[in-house]
């Protein structure tokens, strides 16, 4: 068991040392390192694991790991996995941070990120795109974009508390729906 | 208020209320960031490039980031466990039984509500974005600079969206892109 937990720390550290672009780039990495090579999980598991990563708060990464490390070895093997995660981005983070605001005061920098600036636009619009693509849509969905798009645009509206009205509506309007169905 | 209690109470609420993976955090970490002082907008969007070209998450990134900046490195400590803590404890719950948590009416309600929501309250941060590329701090609007953003931004939808180019790669070509039209005087920083 001891074993268990230190090769979940390692291997999660080494996925989170290597892969770019957040969660969901790390998910085919995790299949590989946890199916393919360990055998700790199966197939179908990831899958599951990403559809519950959708639907808890918090980084697909994160709550990946999470859920790996429990069903594996257990709360001290979730603490592990989770831990082994992190770690790579906080220490690369922790060690560049100091030279970053240093860095970005040099004339040749501030041109660069003017450039970059205009590409990161890009890179949320197309993030933003394929979330609309794997959304279910119907009426009561474009009603919400369109709802919480405006209200903070325009208000600057607490985001906090469009997610929660959100939430809410969809729960009362599934209700609405189901019982609906039941009656007719 | 003390300033690793806030840091550690504001990331734990960013990663409380965050669903979905990508830039669902973009959002509350903006207002958040934002309300705080702790980084201005154009920053932010600065840093989004280092986390594309950094390892790890974004959430991860920024909070580590932000909690160095403003508090060194227990400042670190405490965003980043704040902003891990409410994922950990959540999914240790939830794995117990998760076929049930799969299959829960209620669950699949909710989520039927908060998908649409991420997406509309991106596309307003992605809007946000937008304003601070396009229009300068002093907000005139410029022709050159203007061109010069539009031009960019059509080149990277056209490598990302089309020919499917990495990401580090877009953020590298935009960067010469930047320097080369910096000391062509296009610029006007």
């Amino acid at each position: 068991m001891e074993n268990r937990v230190l090769e979940l720390f390692t291997t999660f550290f080494k996925i989170g040392a290597f892969t770019f672009g957040g969660g969901y780039a790390m998910i085919p990495i995790i299949k590989e390192e946890v199916v393919t090579k360990r055998h700790w999980m199966e197939d179908s598991d990831i899958l599951d694991i990403v559809a519950i990563a959708e639907s808890t708060p918090g980084p697909i990464a994160i709550n990946t790991a999470t859920f790996v490390g429990k069903k594996t070895a257990g709360t001290l093997g979730a603490a592990a996995a989770t831990f082994g995660t992190v770690l790579p981005s906080f220490i690369i983070i922790f060690a560049i941070s100091s030279v970053l605001r240093q860095f970005e005061e040099l004339t040749a920098v501030k041109y660069a990120f003017a450039g970059i600036r205009a590409a990161v636009l890009v890179l949320i619009f197309q993030g933003l795109l394929s979330m609309y693509r794997a959304c279910p849509k119907g009426k009561m969905e474009y009603l919400l974009m369109a709802l919480s798009f405006l209200i903070t645009v325009i208000f600057d509206f607490n985001v906090l508390v469009i997610i929660v009205s959100c939430a809410l509506i969809g729960l009362i309007v599934s209700r609405w729906r189901n019982d609906h169905e039941h009656t007719s | 208020m003390n300033i690793l209690p806030d840091l550690f109470l504001t990331f734990f609420k960013i990663g409380l209320f965050t669903f979905g993976g990508g830039y669902a955090m973009l959002p509350m970490i903006c207002q958040e960031v934002l309300a705080h002082g702790w980084m201005s907008l154009e920053d932010l969007i600065n840093f989004i490039a280092v986390s594309e070209s950094t390892p790890g998450p974004f959430a991860i990134n920024v909070s580590t980031y932000i909690g160095t900046e403003t508090a060194g490195f227990f400042g670190a400590v405490a965003a980043t466990s704040g902003v891990v803590l409410p994922s950990f404890i959540v999914i240790l719950i939830v794995a117990q039984g998760y076929e049930k948590f799969r299959d829960s009416k209620i669950v699949q309600g909710v989520m039927s509500g908060l998908r649409p929501a991420v997406i509309g309250l991106i596309a307003a941060a992605l809007f946000s974005v937008a304003k601070t590329v396009f229009i300068p701090h002093n907000g005139e609007i410029q022709v050159l600079p203007t061109l010069f953003s539009l031009a960019v931004v059509g080149i990277a939808a056209f490598l990302r969206l089309k020919k499917k180019v990495h990401p580090i790669l877009v953020i590298l070509l935009s960067a010469l892109l930047g320097i080369a039209a910096g000391y062509a005087g296009i610029l006007n920083i």
